[in-house]
């Protein structure tokens, strides 16, 4: 008998990634491979652990702030949004109006950022790419707003305990609105190339379906878990932060497959322009800022604060001892949880598919390896 | 049948072809970046600049430490001496190390007198690292106005 070469071989185990263009970061899966179908993928992570849990124990709790503008570095704004209002429940600290009404405006402009930066680069993974430059120019807008307002464009470093850094500079409300009006014409174009598109279909639907009660049971949050078909949002179902006074639907897919996700998030866009521009008409005047200690020392507690962020629910749990520094600082992640779906996902599809799975989970390597 | 006829004809495709032909004679979005440069905001927190009095041309730094007590990083070293006449600090040396700045801006909102402030400038790459430790020669100067570093713009 001959020795057993590759060509004999029944499995073959090979690296997608870490350097892998496709898996948004450094994300590196082992495929257990039959010809082109996966029998079973495996995700490696860490590769850019950076410990920010363990570096928030060691500053105050206004110190913590910037790090975690990187951990999902694509949405600091919502990050920023989920730790203040934690910190503020902790303090009972009362934010002006102002403030609250602004900061839904900008994670509203961060949530429609993200889903665009998504949706160029599953389309660039698919294979079109014309949408990456289109998506690009809307998204290059709203930094531009972000530079206006918070001083950068992605580490945003956006909210402060109590309120705002600064108020909105002149010509920002102009600006905001010229974008909101534009959007919803601009979001047609990318259903005109995709929505239709034959090709877009074949190689979304069907793909990586899961039913709802298994989403539910992997712990699936935001759009994967609401493309199937569990109607579950932070901000409808445990409103924070002033969202129960906005009207927005939320959209809820069918068959639990990449063609749904894609439409989901395509309507939540429209929707957080609703938002938009209903903030954008209540916008009271007064201060920015409310009531804060000059030194931040939450009385000793715990606290968890979850809001949807555009990948699904972020969470902080804080747990304070009554120092200046915080004891503990959690981060739940919602791409590291709907991470964990993949290999499930996958089983059974090419490996063309993998890479629109990886894609349709919207994952950011920051957040995850934190 | 109309969906039969859709898909034969290719109908989606070419709606959206037309869409990408209306965009090769529209106005071209991109910023031609290192040779034209960048407009950044106001706001923006980039290079940082220790201020002079711009009459006296003295620093406005009172050495107060506080941008170096809010410094996430700890980067900011500020030194000072006791003037025995006045009873006032006196500022000697400032050493800011851009390598492992987060850009966050808490020195620059706590500094009473504004005198640590991040500029627009933010091409910030240098060949090595030491470069990347300012003192206050070169914060005092600022970024824009340093000698030697490498022009991208006319
Ligand atoms: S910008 Fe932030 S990290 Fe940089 S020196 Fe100032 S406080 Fe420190
Ligand atoms: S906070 Fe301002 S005045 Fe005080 S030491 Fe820093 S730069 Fe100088």
């Amino acid at each position: 008998m001959d020795e057993p070469t590759i060509l004999d071989a029944q499995e073959l185990e090979i690296n997608m990634g870490p350097q892998h263009p496709a898996t948004h970061g450094v994300l590196r899966v082992k495929l257990k491979l039959d010809g082109e179908r996966v029998l079973d993928a495996d995700c490696v992570i860490g590769y850019l652990h950076r410990g920010v849990e363990k570096i928030s124990e060691n500053r105050t709790y206004t110190k913590c702030l910037p790090y975690y503008d990187r951990t999902d570095y694509i949405a600091a704004v919502s990050n920023a949004l989920g730790y203040v209002l934690g910190v503020e429940k902790l303090m009972e600290i009362e934010v002006p109006e102002r403030a609250v009404t602004v900061r839904i405006m900008m994670t509203e402009f961060n949530r429609i950022a993200s889903h665009l930066l998504w949706l160029a680069t599953h389309a660039l993974d698919i294979g079109a790419l014309t949408v990456f430059l289109y998506c690009f120019r809307e998204r290059e807008e709203i930094l531009k707003l972000f530079e206006n307002l918070f001083g950068a464009r992605l580490t945003t470093h956006a909210f402060r305990i109590g309120g705002l850094w600064m108020d909105l500079p002149p010509g920002f409300e102009e600006a905001a609105r010229k974008f909101i009006d534009e959007f919803p014409a601009r979001v047609d174009e990318y259903e005109q190339l995709l929505t239709n598109n034959r090709i877009w279909i074949d190689r979304t639907k069907g793909i990586g379906v899961i039913s709802g009660e298994e989403a539910i049971d992997y712990g699936l949050s935001g759009p994967p878990l609401r493309g199937s078909g569990v109607p579950y949002d932070l901000r409808r179902s445990r409103p924070y932060g002033g969202y129960d006074q906005y009207e927005f639907d939320v959209p809820v897919g069918l068959n639990g497959d990449t063609y749904d996700r894609y439409l989901i998030r395509m309507e939540e866009m429209r929707q957080s322009r609703r938002i938009i521009q209903q903030t954008l008409d209540r916008l009271p005047g007064g201060p920015i800022r409310g009531k804060v200690p000059r030194i931040i020392k939450p009385p000793v507690g715990e606290y968890y604060s979850g809001i949807e962020g555009p990948r699904g629910e972020l969470g902080y749990y804080i747990v304070s001892d009554g120092s200046a520094f915080p004891f503990r600082v959690r981060i739940r992640p919602p791409t590291f949880i709907n991470l964990q779906a993949l290999k499930r996902l996958v089983k059974g599809h090419l490996v063309a598919d993998v890479i629109a799975i990886i894609g349709t989970l919207d994952v950011v390597l920051g957040e995850i390896d934190r | 049948m109309i969906g039969f006829l859709r898909r034969i004809l290719l109908i989606d495709i070419f709606k959206g072809l037309a869409l990408t032909l209306r965009y090769t004679y529209s106005k071209v979005y991109t910023e031609q970046y290192p040779r034209e440069k960048v407009k950044l905001a106001e706001r923006y927190r980039g290079a940082p600049r220790l201020n002079n009095d711009p009459e006296t041309g003295e620093t406005l730094c009172i050495s107060c430490d506080l941008c170096a007590e809010a410094c996430p990083e700890d980067l900011i070293v500020v030194s000072s001496v006791r003037d025995p006449e006045s009873r006032k600090k006196v500022l000697t040396e400032y050493t800011f190390d851009t390598s492992r700045c987060l850009f966050c801006g808490l020195c620059q909102e706590v500094c009473p007198t504004n005198a640590i402030e991040l500029t627009q400038d933010f091409e910030l790459a240098t060949y090595d690292r030491k470069s990347m430790l300012w003192n206050r020669a070169r914060l005092e100067k600022g970024w824009d106005r340093i000698e030697g570093h490498k022009v991208y713009h006319k």
